[in-house]
């Protein structure tokens, strides 16, 4: 398919304009002088100045923080010991566990957060950031589970007799050998999962309490107030924050 | 039995309905470099990991340094471990593989540092303490593997086919290697391989295993000189074989009747005290126990069979020579390097094949 | 007579079970508790019965099944499916030729260009949408310069449209498209399509006959990616479509947080679970037929 060769190229890159384009001209866009945003009078930083003094805004983005954080603790917690265990199961009961734990990656994302309200509903929880987190940390349970296996299934099952040959207890054979070894996709799946809940909208949005206000919750209701530059100078800022984290997993995932 | 590092009896594992370990019994003395040699499938694998602790017999014992081994977990055996592929842990230096056995028996920090680099000046890797393993040549990779098991001084070294890996000139070089360390440290060393020249090569003494039984323990030079079995003859060393039948036994010999058409005449063989006359039988010759002579000459050996030059081919030490003598048997047979390479013979010749009856062996054929 | 190594044997498995028992159970109660456990209670308030004031009466009947029957609720499930079938085929369209020129570029642009595909997937969902109504809307980016330089004499109505909608759709998910094609197509040997071509097949012949065949199950893997969280959308909908683009999505929304009828919603999601089912079962059926097929090869 030699001839196709520049019309493929020019398609591709087409292809990735696309997928570009609209948030570079947000970010560009952050910067007009003109509160008529379609229109260019400028530069100014002045949309960037009124987030900083948003109040709500920041308790917004603590509540995010705070969520994304504990979730993340939450799903390592369980998922660690989880992917080591599928690992080890005997197939038959693998075959049996693993779409039980893989259940909430295909379950549709409105649907999760229903169910999860109509759970604490039921059960007469209270909505809170609590019940966030927990709705987080369930999907993102499944997430983390995936990546760390994948490393698992690459270690070498060698090196931990090796570890055990030369006295380790099973305990020590973990933390000195397999702990190491897993430790660039425990931060992989650190960040992921972490951007996941810092990016999660719907789940929030049902099985969020009153007060318990998330960056994304925020965003919305901004953008349900209509077209602003300052949601666009906002997009800027988590654009940037994601691709910050982005690179920073890319880093780790190369070492 | 003080003198015995290794007791093993009557073991017995199962994988599945086979028995990949059989009944084998088996001792191994303090200091020696011990191999347990067969082919893929014999059961010396299965064999090594019972010792190391990663699989459990059925039943039967194994005695370490005196000490039964039943439920005493990997971590706690006296023995130590050289993997196949070596199974260096890739995040840390060559010297923290080195000290991590060290570190879990918790020895002082001050001996760690000394035992591992005395270990490393031993192996010749002194130099790159600080790599890690992905930077090492495969034969560096076998010397760090190894230190990681001498430096903590165990009853013994498990090295479970450990020149595998390593290309032809490399593994000559590391066999070498390997015999002067084991004498240097005096360690008990027990080697699982299928590769016969290098068991021989290596060991003071060695056990051939086959479909999960031990079949003959001994020296090298026994086991090639006088093979038990028909199976250890084959599977150590070239052998040329001649099938039949033990016929009129007299005063410690007999004589083979050859199955084989095409081949006439008698051949005289020693009686084995415990077979019969009536036995089907194997006679075993090692390619330089045979000499040749031109066709038609007198001779003043035991026996003589005609046969035809097939191929030469020149080896230096001496010329390796395929003469066949039937349309099924063709024999191997060395001839030594006497004058200027030269052999009086060219393809296509026909020549005598002969040998006294002290050269073979009778083996049963099963 | 049992040998002590037999019974050490037995109870070290026994140790190695629980272990393995101890690791799996906080993992499998977490799952079955908020994941399990509340698709279950979404089954049961289907079944049940909405109180005057919205909440629950659990008088189990299958009435909220039967009135999804209702033609108003038929439309939104026949408009999802077609929009989702729609953002599908476009992302398949556009994914295929950008998947097959990643996979045939150097290792090392192939890591580039996938990271470059891979990135705005981590940009948050809702910003992206947003730059949409940004560009689209009639006072939007689009309409200014198109206006500006001439080109049209009204505004374009394009937001608050299905057409949004799809756009939108495509926009977020194309990358789920894009990597399994990717895999797939690199996993292809070039020979095979070296040997087409010079068995006189033309370029079509090698795309149809050959590439297809190929990466089949890329190819399906891809298609469930992206439709699955298509038809499933409610951002999407919400924020770029119209009074009429209402999706299930939506619905399930509306009725639960709005109508406040949550067994009437507890039925939507139902039905849009076995959606998803059914979509997982065709994976799986198309890839395990993949799979028996190369072992048999």
């Amino acid at each position: 398919m030699r001839n196709q060769g520049g019309w493929l190229r020019s398609f591709s890159v087409l292809g990735l304009a696309f997928l570009y384009l609209p948030i570079a001209v947000l970010m560009v866009f952050s910067l007009n002088a003109s509160r008529l945003s379609a229109t260019w009078q400028g530069v100014s930083w002045q949309w960037y100045e009124m987030l900083w003094r948003d109040e709500a805004l920041r308790t917004a983005t603590g509540n995010s923080l705070l969520v994304a954080g504990i979730s993340t603790v939450i799903v390592l917690l369980l998922g660690v010991p989880a992917a080591m265990g599928l690992e080890r199961i005997r197939s038959r009961w693998r075959g049996f566990l693993e779409p039980i734990f893989l259940l909430p990656l295909v379950i549709p994302e409105v649907m999760m957060g229903v169910a999860l309200l109509m759970l604490f509903v039921v059960l007469q929880m209270p909505l809170s950031l609590a019940t966030v987190m927990i709705g987080h940390a369930a999907f993102n349970l499944p997430v983390a589970i995936v990546i760390i296996r994948a490393r698992l299934q690459k270690l070498d099952p060698r090196l931990l007799e090796a570890a055990y040959d030369l006295g380790a207890t099973p305990w020590q054979g973990f933390r000195r050998i397999t702990l190491p070894l897993l430790f660039p996709a425990l931060l992989g799946a650190m960040l992921l999962t972490f951007t996941i809940s810092l990016d999660d909208f719907i789940v929030t949005f049902f099985v969020a309490g009153p007060g318990a206000t998330t960056l994304p919750l925020k965003v919305y209701s901004m953008i349900k107030s209509g077209v602003s530059p300052e949601i666009n100078a906002l997009s800027a800022v988590l654009v940037m924050a994601s691709m910050g984290l982005v690179g920073l997993s890319l880093l780790f995932q190369r070492r | 039995m003080a003198d015995l590092s290794i007791d093993i009896r009557t073991l017995i594992k199962r994988h599945g309905a086979t028995l990949a370990v059989d009944h084998v019994t088996l001792g191994v003395r303090r200091g020696e470099f011990f191999s347990i040699l067969g082919p893929s499938g014999a059961g010396k694998s299965s064999l090594l990991r019972m010792l190391a602790g990663f699989e459990t017999p059925d039943s039967g014992e194994i005695f370490i340094d005196g000490q039964l081994m039943a439920g005493v977990p990997p971590n706690r055996r006296p023995v130590n471990l050289v993997f196949q592929s070596y199974a260096l842990f890739p995040h840390l230096s060559v010297a923290g593989n080195v000290a991590f056995g060290l570190e879990m028996k918790r020895i002082p920090r001050g001996e760690i540092e000394a035992r591992v680099a005395a270990t490393l000046e031993l192996v010749q890797m002194g130099d790159k303490r600080d790599r890690r393993p992905g930077q090492l040549s495969g034969g560096e990779q076998q010397r760090v593997a190894l230190a990681r098991a001498l430096v903590n001084r165990p009853a013994v070294v498990l090295l479970d086919e450990p020149l595998a890996a390593l290309d032809q000139q490399l593994r000559q070089q590391m066999q070498v290697e390997l015999k002067s360390i084991q004498a240097q440290v005096g360690i008990t060393f027990v080697c699982v391989t299928h590769h016969q020249e290098e068991a021989l090569a290596l060991s003071d003494r060695l056990a051939v295993m086959h479909q999960g039984q031990v079949v003959q323990v001994g020296r090298p030079q026994d086991l090639y000189e006088s093979p038990a079995t028909h199976f250890v003859a084959q599977f150590i060393g070239t052998s040329n074989e001649l099938r039949g039948t033990l016929r009129d036994p007299h005063v410690g010999q007999a004589i083979l009747t050859c199955d084989h058409p095409g081949l006439s005449g008698k051949v005289r063989v020693a009686m084995p005290s415990d077979l019969q006359s009536g036995a089907a039988v194997a006679l075993i010759l090692r390619p330089e126990r045979v000499r040749l002579a031109s066709n038609g000459e007198g001779t003043a050996f035991d026996n003589a069979v005609p046969g035809t030059v097939e191929a030469l081919r020149y080896l230096g030490s001496g010329w390796r020579c395929v003469v066949r003598i039937t349309e099924q048997i063709a024999w191997t047979i060395h001839l030594p390097n006497h004058a200027n390479g030269l052999v009086p013979w060219k393809v296509g010749d026909p020549v005598s094949v002969q040998w006294n009856v002290s050269d073979g062996t009778v083996l049963p054929l099963p | 007579m049992m040998a002590p190594s037999a019974i050490a044997r037995k109870a070290r498995k026994e140790a190695d079970g629980n272990a393995t028992a101890w690791l799996l159970a906080p993992g499998v109660l977490w799952t079955v508790f908020f994941c399990l456990l509340p698709l279950s209670v979404i089954f049961l308030v289907s079944c049940a019965t909405r109180g005057t004031y919205g909440g629950i009466v659990w008088d189990f009947s299958l009435d909220n099944y039967r009135d999804l029957l209702h033609a108003l609720y038929g439309r939104i499930f026949g408009q999802s499916l077609l929009l989702a079938s729609l953002t599908t085929i476009i992302c398949l369209a556009m994914g295929f030729p950008l998947a097959y020129y990643i996979a045939r570029l150097s290792p090392r642009r192939q890591a580039v260009w996938l990271v470059l595909v891979m990135v705005p997937f981590w940009t948050n969902f809702l910003v992206r949408t947003y730059a949409w109504i940004f560009i689209l809307r009639t006072e939007g980016l689009m309409n200014t310069v198109l206006l500006k330089l001439g080109l049209i004499s009204a505004p374009i109505e394009i937001l608050y449209s299905n057409t949004a909608v799809v756009l939108g759709l495509v926009y977020g998910y194309l990358p789920f498209m894009i990597l399994p094609l990717y895999a797939a197509i690199e996993r292809v040997d070039r020979s095979l399509i070296e040997a087409a071509w010079d068995l006189y097949a033309d370029r079509w012949s090698v795309f149809r006959r050959v590439l297809v065949p190929l990466t089949k199950p890329g190819i399906v893997a891809g298609c469930v990616l992206v439709f699955i969280p298509s038809l499933g959308a409610f951002i999407t909908p919400d924020l770029l479509g119209g009074a009429r683009s209402m999706m299930v999505g939506n619905l399930i929304q509306h009725e639960y947080l709005i109508a406040r009828d949550w067994p009437l919603g507890s039925a939507l999601s139902m039905v849009l679970m076995a959606l998803v089912m059914g979509a997982m079962i065709w994976y799986f059926r198309a890839q395990s037929a993949a799979d028996g097929k190369r072992r048999a090869s």
